[in-house]
């Protein structure tokens, strides 16, 4: 088992829910101070994105973020660069886009995560049925390949990501891109379910999640959050690292259970 | 002078294999919440094609309300100036203009024999997104078109036309607020609405099915064209098939029709759009393919005056053919293009679509050149009419 999942594993097995902050590489000069600061405000892993010209999976909020990574001059090996530099004691989570993964070659790419230092790797446009080259290549480099799954995903194919996953099974709330809902869809309860039927490894809940509301409701039934464009929303509206590690404290607080 | 590849050397496959491939190139990339729904299109496709009366019904609807079969002109006065024998099959005589609405037809019953209410649909130029709002229009089923903002400033006419049919179009600001925005957007836009809507997909690229059920819907072009020149021709196929690429649907319809005949299959591509000429193999909008991108991965922009050539990608099965070697792919500029397209308006009395006329610059390029040796026979496929296109005309005269 590589070191993520080990995490997870343990961090669920003690009954913490997990927090998956998510930082989109590059998207201000300090960014790898935010890392820090989501450390010290209780985050069990971060995800990084790595910015793509065109991501199917965005909403607007990442989009811009991503936009204006690139425009600051962001690429695969700057943000590993920085990544490697800050060494955050939590998994480092690189979020990617196959395009980037395909185009140094799996295998170069996830050596260069690995010498960095990230342990897990999402790529949200290479379904279960098109991964196995990555697959092959995380797993020779001790990276968790963590899968996603969706309301519109089918109970067969439910078994048969939350059997490939690895470091954790990544429930995608809603039938939509990522970025901040009033409240998660009626289906992330039902989604989680279905996984769980079909796996013992941690269940994350990811997209819309924006509030210690949603949180703590979430907390009620998966296994930890992922929070990413409520984040980048409050840095791309100008927020402070210490406004956005307080944030992401209350999330922490919310994931708590109450007494 | 381009150096062509010849006839067929290897049998090509008809219909891809396993997950959408082509060789190495197409497959299903897509966020996983659309898997289901690609998958749900596949076999949908997969039985309506199968099944005579849907065939029935959709050759039914392309004869009485496209005009079907369109004719193969042949192109005497410009013929006589290049001292080859050109023949041009007639996209342009199409209803709405181009050959587009022969797959948005297919696609629009298919969409209504699953069950579907509404139509999502991306555009560049507007053609796409013009025919799909007009199979809204016949078939009943509200039409939501995907537009780059700067697609729009430059297409207004398009774009006033797709509100006279009654189809909503929402720019997209994303990006390079171009067509290659307006395909991630669309992908966007079907996530959130993937229960009670198609996503009619414009051309022969995207995640499986797509670029295979495109073809299929445009091999009409090449069936025509092969059975007219079987009546027409003394040799019975010409010796040259050429097509403008830029997804590349019109020409994967004909070279369908034409693939395992000796003729030689030339795809014509925008000098600043040309994905298997320039560029390498990549994954964008679900499938894998030649894309014009950065040594990091990111997707560069296609500049072309051809708004429907300006894309930084082609259909898989175009790759595909590349490689195997099938077909041969070229490239013209701007300039090239501008003078075929007077040059076709003044010898034949047809305004061209910018786009076809990257195919007819190819064609005078390689006449004059020695690539097309004198007599031989062209087909040409002209995808669409230039009335579109006169008021970019108009500004650089």
């Amino acid at each position: 088992m590589n070191a993520l999942e080990t995490r997870t594993r343990a961090a669920r097995d003690a009954g913490r829910k997990l927090l998956l902050p998510y930082v989109t590489g590059g998207v201000t000069d300090d960014w790898g101070d935010l890392l820090r600061a989501a450390v010290d405000a209780g985050a069990d892993a971060i995800e990084i994105g790595f910015p793509f010209s065109d991501p199917t999976l965005d909403g607007p909020v990442i989009q811009q973020s991503s936009d204006q990574a690139l425009r600051r001059g962001a690429t695969t090996r700057r943000i590993l660069d920085e990544i490697a530099r800050v060494a955050p004691p939590v998994p480092v989570i690189a979020f990617s886009y196959a395009n980037l993964v395909l185009r140094p070659g799996a295998d170069a790419y996830c050596a260069a995560l690995a010498d960095a230092g990230v342990g897990g790797l999402i790529v949200p446009d290479l379904p279960v049925d098109e991964m196995a080259p990555v697959a092959a290549a995380a797993q020779a480099h001790a990276l968790d390949l963590a899968l996603l799954a969706a309301p519109s995903t089918p109970l067969r194919r439910c078994a048969d990501i939350a059997r490939r996953s690895r470091g954790f099974v990544y429930a995608v709330s809603l039938m939509g891109t990522t970025g901040a809902r009033s409240r998660p869809h009626e289906s992330a309860r039902e989604l989680v379910r279905c996984l769980r039927e079909e796996t013992d490894l941690p269940v994350v809940l990811g997209f819309g999640i924006a509030a210690p509301g949603q949180a703590a409701e979430a907390a009620g039934y998966a296994d930890g959050i992922a929070v990413g464009s409520a984040l980048m929303r409050r840095l791309l509206d100008g927020a402070t690292t210490a406004q956005l590690g307080a944030f992401l404290a209350q999330l922490r607080a919310a994931l708590e259970p109450a007494g | 002078m381009d150096h062509l590849l010849p006839g067929p050397k290897t049998a090509v496959s008809r219909r891809p294999t396993g997950l959408g491939r082509f060789g190495e190139y197409g497959g299903r990339f897509v966020p996983e919440s659309l898997v289901p729904a690609c998958a749900e299109v596949e076999q949908a496709f997969t039985d309506a094609w199968a099944d005579p009366l849907f065939r029935a019904e959709l050759r039914h609807v392309l004869a009485i309300y496209v005009g079907r079969p369109t004719p193969v002109t042949p192109a005497a006065r410009l013929s006589a100036e290049l001292g080859v024998n050109l023949l041009l099959k007639r996209e342009d005589l199409a209803h709405t203009g181009s050959h587009k609405i022969n797959n948005v037809l297919g696609q629009a019953l298919l969409a209504r024999r699953m069950g579907k209410r509404r139509l999502i649909a991306e555009t560049g130029a507007g053609q796409h997104g013009v025919a799909t709002a007009t199979a809204g229009a016949l078939l009943g089923m509200p039409t939501t078109v995907l537009m780059g903002e700067r697609d729009i400033e430059r297409q207004q006419l398009n774009v006033f036309r797709m509100t006279m049919l009654g189809a909503e179009v929402i720019p997209v600001t994303s990006g390079t607020r171009t067509l290659k925005d307006a395909c991630s957007e669309a992908l966007r836009h079907w996530v959130t609405s993937v229960e009670d809507s198609y996503y009619c997909l414009g051309s022969a690229m995207g995640p499986h099915p797509y670029p295979w059920m495109v073809r299929e819907f445009q091999r009409v072009i090449g069936d025509e064209a092969r059975t007219q020149c079987a009546a027409d021709l003394a040799t019975g196929t010409p010796d040259f098939v050429v097509a403008c690429v830029g997804g590349g649907s019109n020409a994967a319809g004909t070279f369908a029709g034409f693939v395992d005949t000796p003729a030689l299959l030339v795809g014509v591509e925008a000098a600043g759009g040309a994905a298997i000429s320039a560029g390498s193999p990549g994954v964008l909008h679900g499938f894998r393919s030649k894309v014009l991108q950065d040594e990091h991965g990111q997707i560069a922009e296609a500049h072309s005056i051809a708004a429907g050539l300006d894309y930084p990608g082609v259909g898989p099965e175009h790759a595909y053919l590349a490689d195997l070697g099938r077909a041969s792919y070229v490239c013209v500029d701007d300039a090239e293009v501008l003078a075929a397209t007077h040059r076709l308006a003044r010898t034949e009395g047809i305004l061209c679509a910018l786009e076809s006329a990257h195919a007819v610059a190819w064609v005078i390029r390689a006449a004059g050149d020695g690539t097309i040796p004198p007599d031989a026979t062209v087909l040409l496929t002209l995808s669409g009419r230039g009335d579109k296109d006169m008021a970019t005309l108009m500004e650089l005269s």
